[in-house]
């Protein structure tokens, strides 16, 4: 839905560079020195040097863990969960005593900790940091486009909470400006997406395992690889190519914690769990390689003309607009074959096209975009993070890597301008207004966070504000704020 | 099509049943009974994920049913039994209420119901589901909204708007016609004074936002106003447990109860993908259809006197398979249940061209055979509810369906 005061001048170029493709303005950008570059200013921060990827020697980070520690921490926190239920149960089926204090020492027995939400916790705070910092955040917001095409969701299960931050620094960041076939092998590979989408446990009916135990294939995961992660619906796959698929990705799975596949935690190809024989997807015949088949066949997916021009498609929408001009997406899939996938050559391109620069700023920022925005904007403030934010993100329904369903969170504008959402964004930016630390003059923070094509409306209700921090909690909401 | 107005009398009832012949129906459409003062309501719950029918309302009496889904086949017998229906079909223990009301001739099952969708993808699945048009595409308005719109101008039904439970408006209640936001309040809220100033700048830069705005605060007043329970608030992403379920229905159940409140809602709730270790009558699935049937009680409940002429209709995007695959689960398959509950439901029925379990039965050898469309049932809905005729049915609300026939006495 277009916004209505949409005109035919191009929008000030450093709000483009901003919002659009960043992050949000921080308190001191200078938007004259970054509308007479803006693309210049854009490109700078895709040349620094593993500009992606969250560093360890942060002293916040230092801590965080891979996630095969990840994933065995939460497999040792199930152990113990399990044997304090058993305690608890074996305490409750004991014969009742005079004694009051023989239950109550049972009860008061301390639970066993969640190491999984401290995991998330932690990561969760070194992802807001990172946002918090980056100048102007377009790796980021890249980041999150591809954490959201390859999305997990830590509802499926403790493991997944465990890994899900994990995953996105190693599946993600580590290949967001690399090729796209290297991320989407990595995504599949990786113990948070077999686990996700329910490959762990596929069998495939003729292997050994399959035989033996009477259980067999699941065709979830393979499913969602051609109709999400690659070729996208209805581009010419059947039934039968899932079925195939499944078959061919049998075996992948992640090592128990017995530790008999493998290392726990950690991604095995379970050979006797795959299905034996040669498979046929897609018109083409693949010779039983074991591990090898399904990494053929993810290879050839990722280069399919189809998946050029699915991921052009959703990346055209992501930073141009829900129904991004023809000639844009077109461009991006050109590109996008030409280079085999190059995911940087694809964000210049991005930042290159006329069609970003002159497309009026109409699509409301996502949830996360807007919480990261109002606390760029308002700096530090008396809120406790990360526990203010994440639970930001959950009543505006974007809580953060839990999507509703493997398609991530929508991506066009009429799913957040809601009653409940935009009713929502006002309680939020009155409580981050009132937990300002400092709030300066609003007319300069106006200035400093909106640039000068503000509009006459926005200035004066600004103006008249009866405090500062109702003066900030309105440029919070103002559309120029909400909008990008 | 100003047949309907404020108050109910008995000449207009006679206005109404010369409106029935004017549309050439061979029946009189519920709604049109003004001397009862029927005050229907219409809740829709989208299962978003694919439900599991044969899981929910299995057909115990069907020789072929424990041998494709398993152990986790419902059956009469064992430690935790299907709650009998009928004979042939049983509901899943974990839905108490649901059998209560289906003994009491206040639920219904539309058995081996399917859209026109043939294809096994969630997201086009859930998109022909809710849009209401033939096929997948960038549909922007739901079927639901279509409806309100095509109720005259002016009607009640029209006037008081829907309304869409949760943090994002499901599809189907997407669309021109106003339809009011309400989730259960999870922050502190700011004064008027700061909402009024934002509604001032939207008015004169953002229309959009202004209107989306203006029903947020709309529907937080109403809900305040009832006495909504704020202490209990719970993080609002999507509806995927049973307690979250239960509570976003009793807030839709109090706005919709007032006499000025919507008479349309939607709520959608997530999670029922049970691609691995499913359960039957305990379990995962179990513990969403818990949550489902607390919904329905309290929507019992919080309707009070006006339950008698609610409607309540749960619809999923497609079934599973009727084999269960190799990790316990289900994957995506064709024909499922709709479950019907409320007052104005003609119920005790499982409602079934029963398509059978054979091998050679199955949709594609692997699925439920479709012989219901959900569209013919949600239409009979809307025709008895509110009176839709099936011009505009077929016409406006599920273009390109008029070969789809509303289903006629679902409602009492």
């Amino acid at each position: 839905m277009a916004a209505p005061f949409a005109n035919s001048v191009s929008p000030d170029p450093a709000l483009v560079a901003l919002n659009r493709f960043g992050l949000g303005a921080k308190p001191g950008d200078e938007f004259g020195k970054i509308a007479a570059d803006p693309r210049g200013y854009l490109e700078a921060e895709l040349k620094q040097q593993d500009v992606a990827l969250i560093s360890p020697d942060g002293p916040r980070n230092a801590g965080l863990l891979d996630s095969t520690a990840a994933i065995q921490a939460s497999m040792a926190a199930a152990m113990e969960r399990k044997a304090a239920r058993a305690e608890r149960a074996a305490a409750v089926m004991q014969p009742a005593t005079d004694d009051p204090a023989g239950p109550a020492v049972a009860k008061a027995k301390p639970l066993v900790p969640h190491v999984e939400a401290d995991i998330y916790r932690d990561e969760a705070q070194a992802r807001f940091d990172k946002a918090l910092t980056a100048t102007p955040g377009f790796v980021e917001r890249l980041v999150g486009f591809w954490s959201n095409h390859f999305c997990v969701s830590v509802a499926k299960a403790p493991v997944v909470r465990a890994c899900a931050g994990a995953f996105e620094r190693e599946a993600i960041r580590l290949f967001v400006l690399g090729r796209f076939a290297d991320m989407l092998l990595a995504v599949e590979h990786h113990p948070a997406m077999l686990f996700y989408l329910d490959n762990r446990q596929s069998i495939g009916p003729d292997s050994r395992a399959g035989k033996r135990r009477g259980r067999g294939l699941n065709e979830n995961l393979a499913r969602e690889i051609l109709e999400l992660h690659t070729m996208g619906v209805g581009s010419g796959y059947a039934q039968a190519d899932v079925t195939s698929f499944a078959n061919m990705l049998t075996g992948w799975t992640m090592a128990g914690r017995e530790g008999r596949l493998g290392e726990p935690g950690s991604f095995v190809f379970n050979a006797n769990a795959h299905q034996p024989g040669k498979a046929v997807l897609l018109g083409k015949t693949y010779p039983d390689g074991g591990m090898g088949q399904a990494e053929a066949a993810l290879n050839d997916i990722a280069r399919h003309p189809a998946t050029a021009r699915h991921i052009a498609t959703k990346l055209a929408r992501h930073f141009i607009a829900d129904d991004p001009p023809p000639a844009a997406v077109a461009r991006l899939g050109t590109v996008f074959s030409k280079t085999d996938g190059d995911l940087r050559s694809i964000a210049l391109t991005l930042i290159d096209m006329s069609e970003a620069w002159s497309t009026p700023l109409t699509k409301l920022r996502s949830p996360l975009d807007y919480v990261v925005a109002l606390r760029r904007a308002v700096g530090a403030t008396a809120g406790n993070e990360p526990q203010r934010s994440l639970r930001w993100l959950s009543v505006l329904g974007e809580p953060l890597w839990r999507p509703p369903g493997p398609n991530g969170f929508p991506d066009r504008t009429d799913a957040w301008v809601s009653a409940e959402g935009l009713k929502t964004r006002l309680d939020i930016a009155w409580q981050a207004a009132k937990q300002a630390d400092d709030i300066g003059d609003p007319d300069e923070m106006l200035g400093s966070l909106i640039g000068t094509s503000v509009s006459a409306e926005t200035r004066q209700a600004i103006s008249r504000a009866e405090s500062r921090q109702q003066g900030l909690a309105l440029l919070l909401m103002a559309p120029e704020f909400q909008r990008r | 099509m100003s047949l309907l107005c404020e108050t109910p009398s008995l000449s207009r009832r006679a206005v109404l049943i010369s409106g029935g012949a004017l549309f050439a129906w061979a029946y009189l459409p519920r709604f049109a009974r003004a001397a009862d003062k029927r005050d229907p309501r219409l809740i829709v719950v989208v299962l978003r994920g694919a439900l599991d029918g044969l899981s929910t309302v299995g057909p115990v009496g069907d020789p072929n049913c424990a041998g494709l889904h398993g152990d986790i086949a419902l059956s009469l017998s064992g430690a935790n039994p299907a709650l009998p229906l009928d004979g042939f079909f049983a509901v899943n223990p974990a839905m108490p209420v649901f059998a209560r009301l289906f003994k009491a001739g206040q639920a219904a099952v539309v058995h081996a119901a399917a859209t026109g969708y043939r294809d096994r993808s969630h997201f086009d699945g859930q998109d022909v589901l809710e849009s209401g048009l033939p096929g997948p595409g960038s549909a922007t308005t739901g079927w639901l909204n279509r409806a309100l719109a095509s109720l005259p101008a002016g009607e009640r039904v029209a006037r008081l708007g829907g309304l869409a439970v949760g943090p994002s408006t499901p599809l189907v209640i997407r669309g021109a016609a106003p339809v009011l936001g309400w989730a259960p309040q999870a922050l502190p809220t700011p004064g008027d004074a700061l909402a009024e100033r934002v509604l001032d700048l939207y008015n004169h830069r953002d229309p959009v936002l202004a209107a989306a705005l203006q029903k947020g605060l709309d529907a937080d007043r109403m809900a305040l106003g009832d006495q909504l329970d704020g202490t209990t608030m719970k993080p609002k992403g999507g509806l995927d447990n049973a307690a979250d379920m239960r509570q976003s229905a009793q807030g839709a159940a109090r706005l919709m109860a007032a006499d000025d409140g919507p008479r349309i809602a939607a709520l959608a709730f997530d999670g029922w993908d049970t691609h691995v270790n499913e359960g039957g009558a305990t379990g995962r699935l179990a513990n969403l259809l818990g949550g489902l049937d607390g919904a329905f009680e309290e929507f019992e409940k919080g309707l009070g006197e006006r339950w008698r002429d609610t409607a309540v209709v749960a619809i999923t995007e497609f079934g599973r398979t009727a084999r269960i695959n190799g990790t316990v689960g289900t994957d995506h398959g064709t024909g499922t249940v709709v479950l019907l509950a409320g007052g104005a439901i003609k119920g005790g029925r499982v409602i079934a061209d029963w398509p059978g379990l054979k091998p050679a039965q199955l949709y594609e050898g692997r699925d439920l055979a479709p012989t219901s469309d959900v569209r013919a049932v949600l239409k009979g809905l809307l025709a008895d509810q509110f009176g839709l005729s099936p011009a505009v049915l077929g016409d406006k609300v599920f273009p390109e369906s008029a070969a789809v026939k509303p289903m006629r006495d679902l409602v009492a």
